[in-house]
């Protein structure tokens, strides 16, 4: 690894470009060596599937029916488009995301402030608010399940005095898990905005202290605008990942209750139905979709980001 | 009150609310590790019959003892190999100039959005046609893909920061160049691995949706998989002693970690996040 760093001085006046350009030469082959095992990995591990998914997604293949597989176009999203299943799926996951993203960001958002700021025992501050990062979501899942469940003994059915089970009904899951995807990831969404926060330059703030703003004015003047790029980033990487919702469903009731995510029928088509045609389709359906809202977010963020040039 | 007092009592409340919230939910479910099976369901948050009779009994099954093997052996070893590919990575995109870098950012920001139960049938098909399906590196194959980016993201930040200088000013005072790698370069450099190594632990840790898809016994079965299939003593009630049991000893690891490294997990994330 030392051999670039060796040769980088390139101080002779009169060969100064071709030696520049034998280095360049050399410094694209060392790259090209260095970041190999990473792509080919990277590529190979989801470029096959992307592959094949989409080719199975034009066939009828059942694995109850194997050697029965034929091309039919694009029936099988027709299939899926026209299911009331797959709308109502979209729908919960978009429930669940933005109401699961918007609580993570207003709480991320005091959190990262406590965290920036606090006088007291900062790294046990800091400690105990990552906890939940850390923890497995399967460990949260069943934590808050049993937590909520009347008939399982939990302690918040106990503690609001409610009769009937809070997890019998639609409403009742709902809250449930999306205060387990809240409670677990509200320390990343802090920890996204903390760095954002360590951008916004102190003596500005001081300045307008001096002159007179007050803290709200402080941060909707100063703090947020200047936060805007890593706010963006923020809100990308938590909805993109609450988007695909699979675990803490999958542990409370695998999608019954009303709460089928696209993920969740997904998985229970291609591995408990093994209709890998229609599986795929909705594969790739999700895929885009995703795709759809990186793309949007990355266009904001291009947009909070040239203003600011 | 002073306004220092007042200040300093405002924050000790705030870290109280911080205390409760991240707590609770981890105080209950060890409540429940330690509650007798004949009280689980009683409602209360602290135990009035205590046992220990929950442990003993995970750890006198197999389902567990063989999934924590799993989870520890595959978890170290796609860490390791994630780390591994991603430092010559993070090295050539950090110092070098190159063409099709950004492609090469993009692809691994890509990966990073990419929805993991699109990969999920495909693999499970792949894995069974060529005898992957229930083994480890079953598992260490996509945990590795999957924790690259990251890994690649996190390390780069870190190695952008080093002061490259200092291995040439170490040459000039005598070093060899072996000798300005390892006493200059190089620890100036493992805070960063460190650091990605355990955020990357943390997600092979984590998972659920490829270990519940591409395991199907104690083979490869990890922790999290095997809790989710823990056998109840009837179809319709739940093994909650055994479940809050094997919950908590799986806990115990990522907090020993996030408490002896918060520094650390905090620098990597947010330092990723700035520069992505």
């Amino acid at each position: 690894m030392s051999t670039t760093a060796v040769a980088a001085p390139g101080t002779a006046a009169p060969r100064r470009r071709t030696r520049l350009t034998e280095r360049a030469r050399s410094e694209r082959k060392l790259a090209a060596i260095l970041i190999a095992p990473a792509a080919i990995v990277m590529l190979a591990v989801t470029v096959y599937p992307i592959v094949t998914t989409i080719v199975l997604s034009l066939q009828r293949a059942d694995l109850r029916f194997p050697g029965a597989n034929k091309w039919v176009g694009l029936d099988n999203y027709k299939a899926v488009l026209t299911a009331p299943v797959w709308w109502s799926s979209v729908a919960h996951t978009v429930i669940i995301t933005v109401i699961a993203v918007a609580f993570q960001f207003l709480f991320g958002m005091l959190l990262a402030l406590a965290m920036h700021r606090t006088l007291v025992a900062r790294g046990l501050f800091r400690s105990i608010a990552l906890i939940p990062y850390a923890i497995v979501a399967v460990v949260a899942a069943y934590s808050w399940n049993y937590a909520w469940s009347l008939s399982n003994g939990g302690w918040i059915p106990h503690l609001l005095g409610l009769s009937s089970d809070p997890l019998s009904s639609t409403f009742g899951n709902y809250v449930a898990v999306i205060i387990t995807e809240i409670w677990k990831n509200t320390p990343f969404m802090a920890l996204l905005l903390l760095a954002g926060l360590a951008l916004v330059p102190d003596d500005l703030q001081e300045a307008a202290k001096v002159d007179g703003a007050t803290a709200w004015q402080r941060f909707w003047r100063i703090t947020f605008p200047l936060m805007k790029p890593a706010i963006l980033v923020a809100l990308l990487f938590r909805t993109l990942d609450e988007f695909r919702i699979f675990d803490v469903i999958y542990i409370f009731n695998q999608g019954a209750q009303g709460t089928e995510s696209i993920s969740m029928l997904n998985y229970s088509t291609l591995l408990d139905r093994l209709n890998l045609g229609l599986g795929s389709a909705v594969s790739v359906l999700l895929f885009l979709l995703v795709a759809l809202i990186a793309f949007v977010f990355i266009k904001g963020l291009g947009a909070a980001a040239t203003p600011g040039k | 009150m002073s306004q220092h007092t007042r200040q300093l009592t405002g924050w000790w409340a705030i870290f109280l609310v911080v205390i409760v919230c991240s707590l609770v939910p981890v105080a209950w479910i060890v409540s429940l590790s330690l509650k007798t099976p004949a009280s689980a369901t009683d409602g209360s948050f602290i135990p009035h019959h205590w046992t220990l009779s929950n442990y003993s009994q995970i750890f006198s099954t197999g389902i567990f003892t063989d999934a924590l093997r799993n989870s520890i052996g595959i978890g170290l070893i796609s860490t390791a190999l994630a780390v591994i590919l991603a430092c010559a990575a993070a090295y050539a995109v950090a110092r070098l100039d190159f063409p099709g870098k950004r492609a090469f950012l993009a692809i691994s920001l890509a990966v990073a959005m990419f929805p993991q139960i699109s990969l999920v049938g495909p693999l499970y098909n792949l894995w069974r046609q060529i005898g992957l399906y229930d083994t480890w590196p079953g598992l260490i194959i996509p945990y590795m893909t999957f924790a690259l980016p990251l890994s690649i993201w996190v390390l780069s930040s870190f190695f952008r920061e080093i002061p490259w200088e200092l291995e040439q000013a170490a040459q000039v005072d005598g070093a060899t160049p072996f000798q300005a790698f390892t006493k200059v370069i190089a620890p100036l450099a493992i805070p960063g691995i460190v650091t990605t190594f355990i955020l990357v632990f943390i997600i092979c840790w984590n998972d659920f949706i490829f270990a519940i898809s591409l395991t199907s016994t104690t083979n490869a079965e990890t922790v999290p998989a095997a809790i989710a299939q823990f056998p109840g003593t009837s179809q319709f009630t739940q093994p909650i002693g055994d479940i809050a049991a094997a919950a908590v000893v799986v806990t115990v690891p990522v907090m020993v970690l996030v408490l002896l490294f918060q520094r650390r997990i905090v620098a990597g994330l947010t330092a990723g996040a700035v520069k992505g």
